[in-house]
């Protein structure tokens, strides 16, 4: 408490020191509560029971704080993002400095600095008050994180919505605490979950908690404000909020299902079911944008829904008491928490290394950045292959698990199960070809072939400080795809929480030391062909010349390429009802011997966002206007409503309908 | 270890006769005489010893590809078992490594051709893109279809529990390999997906990917390609062969197998002619379906699917 109590004062100090003291204040209290908390989760950690410190007290109410090996797992992967957010943000902001007076930037720090509190709160926190305050806390400092750069009208907009969004999100998760709270007659929080799931039907209950969480998590149809507030956001805080706030919905469901018992089987149905929708909806729907960062955000829809998918089998797995399935599901999913943080943010601040050169997130105006800015191609390239669930990196680990626990549930499993698994394994498949077609697009488009327009012309290297954050990521990220073994251990430790049994724990988890060895003779094979090469070019000659074009060498090398439009074209026409892409042109007439210049114009939409929120809220203006026909601005008028409104009272009176 | 060996080595000799038996058996159809069989190797040794022309739009990725790309197809012929010999490679779910290190070539593969700024590159590595990601699933609903059958979980352990269980393995075996037979022709970019004669740039897939690859690197690639078709030739092997022949009879029999499967491929190439582009998808997500009907073929042996 008092340490909290310290921080909570240092972070206020913010307001007062001038600008070039910002960065390390904020910097040295990131350092304070990541360096105290890890101690913490690292203690929790080793203990199977929960680590239980006392907080504060409420009138006559102690809240505790309760770290358990699944709050440990959620603090150590939040102080993780947080600090190359915090590392990366030092350059990032650099350019800002000049045009943002220092309150503005002060406010920035400060609710950079309250989110991370405000995460770790989350995770630890159990009484259903001081859940939501914290809840309520990570969505306004993410709020005015994302409106940092609110000279611009259209990011105030996003912003607005975005806090809208999560109170809906807010008001299910109160509606839920407080009927599982009121029914069960125990505490409101999560230690009275498990009161009511005993007794009572768990799926309607869950399904409000599931809504309000899966609004923070992005899980479709509820994730119409990420691929919003993820663009409008600095690239620091887009990689974290993608990279761990969005896991804090995730967290929620996870943290609800520990005290379900009865019913799993349809929960588990129904999130295997919701995650592979939003899997292979989300990825399509990244895989249409042409803004880097829009795609970035669906793209972790689509991780969201392989993270769900691992819930989902973990669930059913321990309602149909499969303990492979329960083990590999929960863990696949743990470990895709983990990764999908490392990547993703990785994959963020990369693009924000482009945009800070460029100035544009549009896809199409850029091109050939591999040359000028070879370091950040390279860890973009990382981030791509590990986000594509390719060996050798993480990504591919956590997909082998949810693979592994799927298909050795196969034999184990009734007629109707089978179908099931069938059907993960299929939509799993699919996620990854699309996400190899998406991040083949990204990469090739942005860092490859010739620049599209003069933007990236005078892109250089980011600065250091922009490059090491990515460094670190990927050290990490090497380290769980070449040697899974490692990870082994302590991700059955918090599968523990799920699967208590120890002995079906370790009969589970695959003997993951094989894969490194595939590992050391791929990365073997391709270093002898290298040197081979090398050796070999040595005493040949090595010509430098033009791409071949078919004999036209008159082509303008930014036109006579593909674009980021153009490489989506088969999943556009294919999916054209899910991603609906509008696209304006005249076309050429066949008499049209020699054409003029045109225009090409084109926009996709979600199709979720226009019936959900688009179309609803639209007609609901449109019938609004319709009726301000009554706003006359006469005085007459008004008058006649006050009288008319009196005679409807007095009538209705005398009716004895209002007595 | 002489007997993994030995395996490994036969594979890799296949994979250099391969091209050339199909090619044959195409000239003999179209009333040629046709080059000999290993003249894809001797091309190869060829460009080996060329130097290599580079465009200058390309980078470190263009570099690297065919080299990642040629080490994964080699990576997935230690995955191979032989009879009841276990590959180099073979522990619980290693067929996701397999298909997943197939992806990792192609992934690069893709992003050099994306890397030369060309448009006709683009179009292949599209289109690439596109198909491998409708093809994915089939091999998956296969693989899942023989361990819902086996109850297992690795290559090996799939081949060797499948004939003993009963004679209807059979009629699960004849569909895994219609599908195998199937995707083989789709990822090593032949008929009826996509032609390797044509000479129109517009209508390739593989062939447009790789025109500014040069000497060792297109020697790589084009070995790899052999080595592709030598795998699936060895996967169908091992899904009709049972386990219980003796070992210097499966080797033969993988020889005649592969051998006919080539041979197979050119009958079908002389004799038919490419998909419209169009028509592809619907083809490729074809080979799912029929992977589906297996796996509902095993539900219904396995009597999980009953009418009570």
């Amino acid at each position: 408490m008092a340490v909290f109590l310290v921080i909570v004062a240092l972070s206020l100090v913010l307001f007062l020191v001038p600008k070039k003291f910002l960065y390390p204040l904020a910097f040295g209290l990131q350092a304070l509560i990541i360096i105290f908390t890890s101690y913490l989760a690292v203690r929790a950690f080793a203990e199977p029971e929960a680590l239980r410190i006392f907080f504060f007290r409420l009138t006559d109410n102690d809240i505790y704080l309760v770290i358990d090996r699944m709050s440990a797992f959620f603090v150590l992967t939040i102080n993780l993002t947080l600090f190359t957010g915090i590392l990366y943000a030092k350059g990032y902001l650099k350019s800002y400095y000049g045009s943002k007076n220092t309150s503005e930037l002060a406010l920035h720090y400060f609710s950079f600095v309250w989110l991370h509190l405000s995460m770790l709160l989350v995770c630890v926190l159990r009484d259903g008050l001081g859940f939501l305050v914290a809840w309520e806390l990570m969505s306004l400092s993410s709020f005015f994180l994302v409106i940092f750069e609110s000279e611009k009208k259209d990011i105030i907009r996003t912003g607005i919505q975005y806090l809208i969004q999560m109170h809906i999100g807010l008001a299910f998760l109160i509606t839920a605490f407080l009927l599982a709270g009121m029914k069960s007659g125990g505490t409101i929080g999560f230690d009275g979950l498990p009161a009511y799931f005993d007794h009572y039907k768990s799926f309607g209950v869950f399904l409000l908690f599931f809504a309000g969480f899966g609004i923070k998590a992005g899980f479709i149809p509820f994730h119409t404000w990420l691929p919003h507030a993820h663009p409008a956001a600095p690239s620091h805080v887009s990689g974290v909020m993608s990279g761990v706030m969005i896991k804090m919905g995730l967290y929620g469901i996870l943290r609800v299902l520990t005290s379900v018992h009865d019913g799993l089987l349809q929960i588990g149905v129904f999130i295997l079911a919701v995650s592979l929708v939003s899997g292979i909806a989300g990825i399509i729907l990244a895989l249409v944008q042409q803004d880097i960062k829009k795609m970035l955000a669906y793209s972790s829809i689509e991780n969201v829904g392989i993270i769900g998918t691992g819930i989902g089998l973990g669930t059913i797995g321990t309602a149909a008491g499969i303990p492979a399935l329960a083990v590999l599901g929960y863990s696949g999913a743990f470990l895709h928490i983990f990764n999908h943080s490392l990547f993703k943010s990785m994959l963020f601040y990369a693009s924000g290394n482009v945009y800070r050169q460029t100035h544009t997130r549009n896809m199409d105006q850029l091109g050939g950045l591999a040359k000028t800015m070879p370091a950040t191609a390279f860890f973009f390239l990382l981030g791509a292959t590990a986000i594509a669930g390719l060996p050798p990196l993480n990504g591919f680990i956590s997909e082998f698990l949810l693979y592994s626990g799927m298909f050795r549930s196969l034999s184990a499993s009734d007629f109707s199960l089978s179908l099931v698994l069938l059907g993960g394994i299929i939509g799993l498949v699919l996620i990854g070809g699309l996400t190899l077609y998406c991040f083949t697009k990204a990469f090739g488009i942005v860092f490859l072939g010739n620049a599209r327009s003069d933007r990236p012309s005078h892109a250089r290297e980011a600065e250091r400080s922009m490059l090491f954050p990515l460094l670190f990521i990927s050290l990490f990220m090497a380290a769980i795809g070449i040697f899974p073994f490692l990870i082994a251990e302590p991700l059955g430790k918090i599968v523990t929480i799920f699967v208590p049994d120890a002995s079906l724990l370790n009969a589970a988890l695959p003997p993951l030391s094989g894969i490194s060895i595939v590992f050391a003779f791929l990365f073997l094979v391709i270093f002898l062909l290298f040197l081979l090469r090398s050796r070999l070019e040595k005493k040949r000659t090595v010509t430098m010349d033009s791409t071949w074009g078919c004999g036209n060498t008159a082509a303008d090398p930014a036109l006579n390429q593909y674009t980021a439009r153009s490489y989506a074209d088969y999943i556009e026409t294919f999916t054209r009802h899910l991603a609906g892409v509008k696209k304006k042109y005249d076309p050429i007439e066949k008499d049209e011997i020699f054409p003029a210049g045109r225009t090409y114009e084109s926009h996709n939409t979600d199709v979720f966002e226009d019936r959900l929120i688009s179309g609803p809220t639209g007609r609901l203006m449109a019938f609004l206007e319709k009726i301000a026909v009554f706003q006359t601005g006469n005085i007459q008028h008004y008058l006649l409503y006050a009288i008319v409104f009196i005679a409807i009272v007095i009538l209705l009176t005398l009716m004895g309908v209002m007595s | 270890m002489i007997i993994k060996a030995g395996i490994i080595l036969l594979i890799l000799l296949i994979s250099l006769m391969f091209p050339g038996v199909i090619n044959k058996t195409n000239a003999k159809i179209g009333g040629r005489k046709g080059a000999p069989v290993l003249q894809v190797l001797y091309d190869n040794i060829r460009l080996l010893k060329k130097g290599n022309v580079y465009s200058r739009t390309t980078g470190f990725v263009f570099r690297l590809a065919p080299l990642v790309y040629f080490a994964s197809i080699l990576s997935c012929v230690l995955f191979i078992p032989l009879g009841n010999h276990k590959a180099v490679f073979s522990f619980d779910g290693d067929f996701v490594l397999f298909a997943y290190l197939m992806a990792l070539g192609r992934f690069f593969m893709i992003l050099a051709a994306m890397d030369t700024g060309s448009g006709f590159e683009g179009m292949g590595a599209n289109r690439e893109a596109y198909y491998s990601m409708l093809a994915e699933p089939a091999f998956f609903i296969v693989i899942a279809s023989l361990s819902l059958f086996t109850d297992h979980t690795s290559f090996y352990d799939l081949f060797n529990h499948l004939h003993p269980q009963s004679n209807l393995s059979y009629l699960i075996a004849f569909l895994a390999i219609y599908v195998f037979s199937l995707l083989a022709l789709a990822e090593n970019s032949r008929l009826p997906v996509d032609d390797p004669k044509t000479h129109l740039e517009l209508t390739m897939v593989h062939e447009v990917m790789i025109l500014d690859h040069s000497g060792f690197d297109l020697a790589l690639i084009q070995l790899a390609g052999g080595l592709k078709f030598a795998i699936y030739g060895a996967l169908i092997h091992n899904l009709a062969v049972p386990v219980s022949l003796p070992f210097a009879l499966q080797l033969a029999i993988l020889l005649g197998v592969e051998v006919i499967f080539a041979m197979i491929v050119g009958v079908m190439e002389s004799l038919r002619a490419r998909n419209k582009m169009m028509k592809n998808p619907q083809w490729l997500i074809a080979i799912s379906a029929l992977a589906v009907i297996a796996f509902l073929a095993v539900l219904i042996i396995t009597r999980k699917f009953s009418l009570v």
